[in-house]
């Protein structure tokens, strides 16, 4: 029986020499299902479920998976939006929500959010400089300060403040709201700013223009990515290091180039190769994988993924795959019984 | 039977399944005009996948619903000629356009929900409709069903025609849908974004299976992806503020987009062999649709506008025997 | 095949920019109203009412108090007497002036109170949800789980007659529907991430309610509010035309419509004024909601 590797024995490693910024270890979370006459709880979600990895200072870290992999769990519970069932964050060193650690308050100054809707995530009845300057006057900015950093900002994302700041969110379109929600994540000053499928919604020219405001602002305000999405091209495009989930597991992290280059997990080979291949003239004629993903709220024992994996063998249903290295790159770690010496599944390399 | 004749005779007079000329919406409310659709022509042959591709607000879904007359009929002033079959569409009495969706034309949507009952099983739904359209027994309508659960590649199909819809995982009611769509062999298919809402490993077989079943229809299949078109449309008609500024087989338009937006389009869709670039972007934002302006409704984000452009509406340009553009750029073969 | 959702609301949303000046949410609210003539007709009436229960002792012409026994029951439009006289010879249009002060008082205070009690509860439960939300909701059931005017019945019955108790007694009744409604708009609008943003931003759970959730809530509110007045005046009237609310001789239309109950044979005209006092305002009331629903019915 294995469970979740332990935290020393996590290599999860941020490039060598990168200061860690974030490192989170054992992250857990359930959500419970009620139901029944006396609205008992009859089971659990189990959205995010013993998740480790490291962020590094000045990095993006993409994050993917399909719906239901608990990304969005995963950016809340960095946020504290959500409390962890089990789990620590360190943020810059220091445990989030430990008596000795960074109280969550002092946390949610330097790591801020960006949504995916970016209507529901503005309040239609304030202009977006009310919006923008809300978070700074909570932190004790005087108020015309805090309107003179809303407009600084918003002409930093690409608004013309003098146009834009007396507007309501429906006088805007998606592009622009987006942009707003970009203003008010960095209104605090954060030094991590976690985009959760914050391009998504947008329409392909808009994502471009959103795109590369957000590379243009890591660079002028040092900022560290956590980059949460579905889009596999995105994904690629924006970041250094990338995270496969796969129903509340991590599945495969490692550089940009080796994830994409030489995917090692079955799970990040299909949705890679599920991708629109952009040629009409060289169309994709099998489907990577059968079926949808499982129900997170029983899913399947063993390594999660052994229901639609075509190298299923009899002990990937029966134990759960560890995370680490392969070969001889230390950042580039898989989830599965392939890549493990002596695993017990027929494919797997010799005991070295 | 009869439904299975008339998949082949279905055709307008020049062989096409479906024929759209000038196609114009506007939203009338007490506030404002939307001119969602303005003068919209394209035809559809047996066997053919038209994709159109359009941002939000382009009015490809006005386009596709003003088809089969699914717009709010109140709020909804539609103008200009739709012919399926031999069904003039927009001048069809109420009481034929139920025999017409369905058995000649019919439509899938990007959130299945929306199109099925929760209330029933999937299973009977299609029994239903099957009776309701070619009064067979219910006996061979279950029968069926069955039939296009398999066809549709739904796994152990027997049970899940029990299933209710929000008992299916969203791939499944997505074919359970499809399988509704095509369960009075309808010759043309609508598809509104179907796999829009799927996960990518789901969407691909969803795509798969459309251009398997579609060998024997002519289908529309609107998108804002430019990938997934790619992936099914043999034509592409590329929409933008309510009209189509090109259209052409697929691979051409891909390869050698000829109209600016469908250029811009294609250079801001992102892939990772970007990385380290900066994107190439279309300035600006989609047009205001209350406005309809005599002028080519791209010129204010066009990197190659001139004066021309401002001043009215470009023509339609041929500038090869099956392609058009929108453009007066583009040079006419 | 049903038909199938109309256009999303955000497809057409998306698309007007510029097009609009920079309003905001209550000053779109004051446009609409402005170009509703006819919610600004019975605004303008009800207006006139308060005015004219404001300024009764300027206007009245008699003294409410004072019987005039030869005037007893006198037709509409005797002079000096224009809307008659009462079972004892009171002026009419003083009484009735002078009583809608007590009638409107008593519509509206119990209305603005259970504004401010069931409207506290509600958004607290609807925006601390789980067993906050549990517990004031059921309490609220209690309430609903009586007929409205037994309850009052009831409630005045226990405390004693009397204004006081009577305002008591329908602030106990209205808060619980406007706790209703205040927890199921709380609801809906604490599931937009923009309430998750401002936790994310700092804020603690009174500056997001002030700031986030009032602005969304209290334009849903006050509608229903507003359609509760019409209630509020026919229950305090009802009450006090079964004697369970403001005594004699006070003016108070629904006592007024009591008492003149018996002469309704002798003079039907003078006998129907309170009613129709109560009527005209109650449906003021009702349709000034009902205008304020549709200029608030927006989709952003």
């Amino acid at each position: 029986m294995t469970d979740g590797p332990t935290p020393d024995a996590v290599a999860t490693a941020a490039p060598q020499g990168a200061e860690r910024f974030l490192e989170v270890r054992g992250l857990k979370k359930y959500f419970p299902v009620k139901g029944g006459v006396l609205n008992r709880t009859i089971a659990h979600v189990q959205a995010v479920d013993d998740i480790s990895f490291d962020v590094a200072k000045g990095e993006t870290l993409g994050i993917v998976g399909e719906s239901g992999c608990g990304k969005s769990t995963t950016a809340r519970l960095l946020m504290r939006l959500i409390e962890p069932d089990s789990g620590t964050v360190h943020f810059d060193g220091r445990v989030i929500g430990a008596s000795n650690g960074i109280p969550v308050r002092e946390m949610r100054r330097q790591m801020q959010m960006v949504f995916q809707d970016s209507y529901s995530s503005l309040n239609a009845r304030l202009p977006v400089e009310a919006t923008v300057a809300f978070g700074p006057i909570v932190h004790g900015v005087s108020r015309p300060e805090a309107r003179e950093r809303a407009r600084r900002l918003l002409y930093d994302v690409g608004l013309d403040a003098s146009r834009f700041m007396k507007r309501y969110p429906h006088e805007l379109s998606g592009g622009q709201r987006q942009r707003v929600n970009v203003a008010r994540a960095l209104a605090l000053q954060p030094r991590v700013l976690i985009l959760d499928e914050a391009v998504s919604a947008l329409d392909k020219s808009v994502e471009a223009q959103v795109l590369n405001l957000l590379l243009d602002l890591k660079k002028e305000y040092d900022l560290t990515y956590v980059f949460i999405s579905h889009d596999l091209n995105v994904v690629q495009y924006v970041s250094d290091r990338v995270l496969v989930m796969y129903l509340g597991q991590v599945v495969e992290i490692g550089p940009v180039d080796e994830i994409y280059a030489n995917p090692r997990h079955p799970y990040t080979r299909a949705l890679l190769s599920s991708r629109p291949s952009m040629d009409p003239e060289r169309r994709i004629t099998e489907p990577p994988l059968s079926g949808d993903p499982p129900n997170p709220i029983n899913p399947p024992s063993g390594c999660r993924f052994h229901t639609r994996c075509a190298f299923a063998n009899e002990v990937c249903a029966r134990v759960t795959p560890v995370l680490s290295t392969f070969g001889d790159d230390a950042r580039h770690e898989v989830a599965c019984h392939m890549m493990s010496p002596g695993s017990g599944h027929p494919d797997a390399p010799a005991r070295a | 039977m009869e439904a299975a004749e008339s998949t082949q005779t279905l055709a307008t007079g020049d062989g096409d399944l479906v024929r759209v000329s000038d196609l114009r919406v506007r939203f009338v409310t007490k506030e404002t005009t939307v001119y969602a659709v303005n003068g919209v022509d394209f035809s559809l042959a047996p066997g053919e996948v038209l994709g159109i591709l359009g941002e939000s607000g382009s009015g490809k879904t006005v386009t596709l619903r003003a088809l089969i007359r699914l717009l709010p009929e109140d709020r909804a002033q539609v103008s200009g000629r739709v012919l399926v079959g031999d069904n003039d569409m927009l001048r069809l009495p109420k009481g034929d356009l139920q025999s017409v969706r369905g058995r000649t034309i019919a439509m899938i949507f990007q959130e299945p929900m929306t199109a099925l009952d929760p209330v029933y099983t999937v299973g009977y739904q299609i029994a239903e409709t099957i009776v309701r359209h070619e009064s067979c027994s219910w006996r061979e309508a279950e029968a069926r069903a069955l039939d296009l659960f398999e066809q549709v590649q739904v796994p152990s199909p027997k049970q899940r025609l029990k299933s209710y819809p929000h008992e299916l995982s969203g791939g499944l009611r997505q074919r359970a849908m499809i399988a509704l769509a095509l369960s009075c062999r309808p010759g043309v298919l609508l598809a509104d974004e179907p796999t829009t809402a799927l996960d990518a490993t789901v969407q691909i077989q969803i795509l798969l299976l459309l251009r398997e079943l579609q060998k024997e229809m002519g289908v529309i299949f609107v998108t804002h992806d430019m990938g997934v078109a790619g992936e099914i449309a043999d034509r592409l008609a590329i929409m933008y503020a309510g009209r189509l500024v090109e259209t052409g087989p697929v691979t051409q338009v891909m390869r050698e987009p000829l109209h600016p937006y469908t250029k811009g389009l294609l250079s801001s869709t992102v892939h990772g062999s970007m990385r380290g670039q900066r994107l190439q972007t279309i300035e600006g934002s989609p047009p205001n649709l209350e406005e309809l302006p005599d002028a080519c409704s791209f010129a204010p984000r066009c990197p190659h506008v001139r004066e021309a452009c401002r001043e009215a509406v470009p023509e339609p340009v041929q500038a090869a025997p099956e392609r058009m553009a929108r453009c007066i750029l583009v040079n006419p073969a | 095949m049903a038909e199938v959702e109309a256009l999303r609301p955000g497809a057409e949303a998306e698309v007007p920019i510029g097009a609009i000046v920079a309003r905001g949410y209550w000053g779109t609210v004051a446009y609409r109203l402005s170009q509703d003539p006819v919610t600004i007709a019975f605004g303008v009436v009800l207006i006139l009412i308060f005015l004219a229960a404001i300024f009764a002792p300027v206007l009245a012409p008699h003294d409410p108090y004072k019987t005039n026994m030869p005037m007893r029951l006198t037709a509409i439009g005797t002079p000096g007497f224009l809307l008659g006289g009462d079972e004892l010879g009171r002026d009419m249009l003083t009484r009735l002036l002078y009583g809608g002060r007590v009638s409107l008082f008593m519509g509206l205070t119990p209305v603005l109170l259970a504004l401010l009690i069931g409207g506290s509860l509600g958004v607290t439960a609807g925006f601390v949800g789980g067993k906050v939300n549990m517990g004031i909701m059921r309490v609220m059931d209690v309430f609903y789980a009586f007929p409205t005017v037994l309850l009052a019945i009831g409630l005045t019955g226990a405390l004693g007659t009397g204004s006081r108790n009577l305002l008591i007694a329908i602030t106990v009744i209205l808060s619980p529907p406007i706790a209703r409604v205040a927890e199921s708009v709380t609801t809906q609008v604490r599931a937009f991430d923009f309430v998750e943003a401002a936790r994310a931003s700092g804020a603690d759970t009174s500056t997001i309610i002030r700031v986030h959730v009032l602005s969304n809530v209290l334009g849903p509110i006050l509608i229903y509010t507003t359609s509760l007045v019409s209630v509020s005046i026919i229950i305090s009237a009802g009450l006090s035309f079964l004697g369970f609310g403001v005594t004699p001789p006070t003016a108070d239309w629904g006592l007024m419509l009591a008492t003149l109950r018996t002469t309704i044979w002798a003079n039907p005209y003078v006998a129907v004024l309170p009613g129709l006092m109560i009527f005209i305002t109650s449906m003021c009331f009702n349709l000034l909601s009902d205008g304020m629903r549709n200029a608030m019915d927006m989709r952003f």
